[in-house]
């Protein structure tokens, strides 16, 4: 059977090219960076050159990337780290309805902790404000963390804005991005965005799965969860996930090299795709807008539940999801699209399709067909 | 040139086993186990899989295992979410002077919230005194967090009976195990454990991942949060083809265990009787007590750090005293609590074997040591102002 999978934002398969690096790490240069000795000197290098790969890639400093175990222990470890550390500064953090569950559950959690926290709301297209934004700060709070771009519907947040107005409010908040779905696809840029903490993960773009990473500027302070040896400056001890770092920033320097070639591809299988969705299927709630992510696509089929055609579209062998991943083992409603004022049956009938620059415009086409022919069934039944 | 790894206690090499059972995860079943397709429902499957065999391997059950990213975490969340869960219960922490840094340092950071906390001491050989261990027990003692294995000087802790003696008190009982499987017998009933940390490149799986047991009725504060993944426990996309290898390196671990730990406990006492005939040498840790693949010495009058330099250029691959810190100035924590001056914590030499090792790569070792150790101690001012005396 042919394989087609859209389901790119939950995870993707590792390139060849990085897992030739991975293999080298695990049977050549297995030493442990800590170690004193040439093994250990090799890795310790790798780990170097590694940091040096992320940091160019974002136009940082080497000394404030520091790897993690993935995507949501770096959103935990920003969120918390830092408002557990600063909390006698202040006790107010500003998020929005539509983050990560590892920022929110985060945030749920400083709750109980005695902070207080704001959750803006977001406008139909799933944008935040920036005014409100700058509205919500009161004068002890700590910490801004809004994400790049939405991992269930691709809405890109104004960050500049946002990064200039938290600054010009009260230039000792600091500002966390999320940026595990626009890494490798559209430019991170914590300096543009006068962001102090941005998050990474690797398995999104090609990478291996379990290894992350955190920008921190290095002004920026912060409690870390783990004790231990003292790796990572001592924010991130534990021996080093050495292969899945190096297999993470090769993946970061394939992605990077070809950052505009691949989003401008991208948007190209994005358009045509809808496109071939809007003159196929009628009765479409659109989710996503043509100014989103180039990489993230959101409908909801009406009068079909996304659950059903998720299932119907794999037994054709084309792999989407309902939404984020992460939750789609949980029957809660997608809380993205509530909050972008979504009825409760569209939030039902939600379908996400997350391309790779390994997708063609010709599986597309094949993905579309099996998408027309299984919404026709299902609306047949349903209908009847 | 030769190239001898002697540093088993820091990382290991992933078995060629192990990396093929992991290589298919990477390009081909490269799907989110949290997905519902099928694509997803296939690594979810094999996840599912290595989870079994770690249990099988540990005397566990399979829902009483979390992974983790590797042994420092595991320990974290042992030690932090213990202590958070039982807080109404108490708040008295025993744990003991030679511990990873992993299990001290999560361990001082609670007494700075407000915890209280026992560092019990150890004797010459860096063994805790399970007398010791009762004696500073309160009613208000809610975690013991004991290594099974110390990974410095290879001493084999009496855990079982710490542990049952915990349990007798229904207070739970914590073990960074993280050096002993694959060379002493591992099973967490035998053990007494309620909670018990792994990690996976120590026994020729891959760097990254590792493992919690949870023994079932524990009492655990979730440390970290967003998906749903491992029972809440430990959200976050599951490092698959990590968890996949893992499980392939318990089951070789497990497997033949008794004849690879007889055949290196016989290569280590060579190592250590070579070792100890080159004058002004002593053990360090227990003469038999000791994890089979661990020789620590110290030579007196010589740096640690300058004979690891030597033998690395010989190339042979040793540390001076566990990986993470020896890139710092500080003695060892471990030697230190074992009464040992700090010349003598400064000369101490680690070598830690494995599967791989020969008898020749003994033989070679015991023939460059004294040239190495005569050469120092010559350029050594302390050494010939001993001998003047």
């Amino acid at each position: 059977m042919r394989e087609v999978y859209l389901d790119n934002s939950a995870t993707t398969p590792v390139l060849p090219e990085v897992a030739a690096v991975m293999h080298k790490i695990h049977t050549d240069t297995y030493g442990n960076p800590s170690s004193l000795h040439r093994m250990g000197v090799e890795a310790e290098k790798i780990k170097r050159r590694a940091r040096r790969t992320l940091a160019d890639a974002c136009s940082v400093k080497e000394s404030e990337i520091y790897f993690t175990s993935g995507g949501t222990e770096a959103n935990n470890l920003a969120v918390m780290g830092v408002a557990r550390r600063l909390r006698r500064r202040g006790l107010h953090l500003v998020t929005t309805q539509v983050e990560h569950p590892s920022v929110l559950y985060a945030c749920r959690l400083l709750e109980q902790e005695g902070f207080a926290l704001t959750y803006l709301p977001v406008d139909r297209e799933g944008i935040v404000s920036p005014a409100a934004v700058a509205d919500a700060m009161r004068a002890d709070t700590l910490l801004v963390s809004v994400m790049h771009v939405n991992n269930e519907v691709g809405a890109i947040q104004p960050l500049a804005e946002i990064g200039a107005l938290i600054k010009k409010n009260n230039s000792e908040t600091l500002f966390h991005v999320d940026a595990v779905q626009s890494f490798g696809k559209l430019p991170v840029q914590p300096l543009l965005w006068q962001a102090d903490l941005v998050t990474f993960s690797a398995h999104k773009l090609h990478g291996p799965k379990g290894v992350g990473a955190l920008y921190k500027r290095q002004a920026v302070h912060m409690e870390p969860f783990f004790h231990g040896g003292g790796q990572e400056d001592g924010l991130r001890p534990g021996t080093e996930n050495m292969a899945g770092i190096g297999g993470f920033a090769e993946a970061a320097r394939l992605a990077t090299a070809k950052l505009s070639a691949h989003a401008l591809a991208l948007s190209k299988l994005k358009k045509n795709f809808s496109a071939g969705i809007l003159a196929a299927i009628p009765d479409i709630c659109w989710n996503s807008s043509e100014e989103g992510a180039p990489h993230i696509l959101n409908i909801s089929v009406a009068g079909t539940r996304g659950e059903v055609l998720v299932h119907a579209l794999a037994e054709e062998g084309v792999y989407i999801s309902t939404g984020a991943a992460c939750h789609s083992r949980r029957p809660e409603l997608s809380h993205v699209l509530l909050a972008m004022g979504r009825k409760e049956k569209d939030v039902e009938a939600a379908l996400r399709f997350s391309f790779s620059p390994l997708n063609t415009e010709e599986a597309l086409v094949y993905a579309l067909e099996k998408l027309q022919a299984a919404v026709l069934s299902i609306r047949r039944v349903t209908r009847r | 040139m030769k190239k001898i790894y002697l540093d088993h206690g820091a990382t290991t090499q992933a078995n060629p086993d192990v990396l093929e059972a992991m290589l298919p995860y990477f390009s081909e079943f490269y799907g989110n186990p949290s997905s519902i397709h099928s694509f997803g429902r296939e690594t979810k499957k094999a996840l599912e899989e290595a989870r079994e065999k770690v249990a099988a391997g540990i005397g566990a059950e399979p829902r009483e295992i979390i992974f983790t990213s590797g042994g420092t975490e595991s320990d974290n969340i042992a030690i932090r979410g213990a202590a958070r869960a039982l807080q109404k219960k108490g708040n008295h922490l025993i744990t003991s002077s030679v511990e990873h840094h992993a299990v001290l340092d999560a361990c001082l950071a609670l007494k700075e919230e407000g915890y209280e906390l026992t560092v019990l001491p150890v004797d010459e050989y860096g063994m805790v005194s399970v007398k010791d261990v009762e004696a500073a027990i309160t009613n208000k003692t809610i975690l013991i967090s004991i290594m099974m294995a110390n990974n410095e000087v290879g001493t084999v802790m009496p855990v079982a009976e710490i542990g049952k003696m915990a349990r007798e008190r229904g207070i739970t009982f914590h073990t960074d195990a993280v050096q002993a499987i694959g060379l002493l017998p591992l099973n967490v009933n035998d053990l007494y454990c309620d909670l018990l940390s792994l990690s996976a490149h120590k026994f020729y799986g891959p760097k990254g991942v590792g493992i919690l047991y949870v023994r079932k009725g524990t009492k655990l504060d979730v440390f970290n949060f967003g998906g749903a993944q491992e029972r809440k426990m430990r959200p976050g996309t599951e490092n698959v083809p990590g968890i996949i290898g893992m499980g392939k390196a318990v089951e070789v671990a497990v497997a033949d265990r008794e004849k690879r730990s007889a055949r290196i406990s016989s290569l280590r006492d060579k190592l250590i009787q070579g070792l100890l005939k080159i004058e002004d040498t002593r053990l360090n840790g227990h003469p038999e007590q000791r994890l089979p693949g661990n020789v620590n010495v110290s030579v007196k009058y010589v740096e640690g750090e300058s004979m690891i330099l030597s033998l690395d250029l010989k190339g042979i691959a040793a540390s001076s005293g566990s990986a993470c810190t020896s890139g710092s100035l500080d003695p060892s924590h471990v030697l230190i609590a074992m009464g040992l001056d700090h010349q003598l914590a400064h000369g101490s030499l680690r070598m830690t074997l494995g599967t791989d090792n020969t008898e020749e790569e003994i033989d070679y070792v015991l023939a460059v040591m004294p040239e190495i150790v005569a050469r120092l101690r010559s350029m050594s001012s302390v050494y010939a102002s001993s001998k003047k005396e």
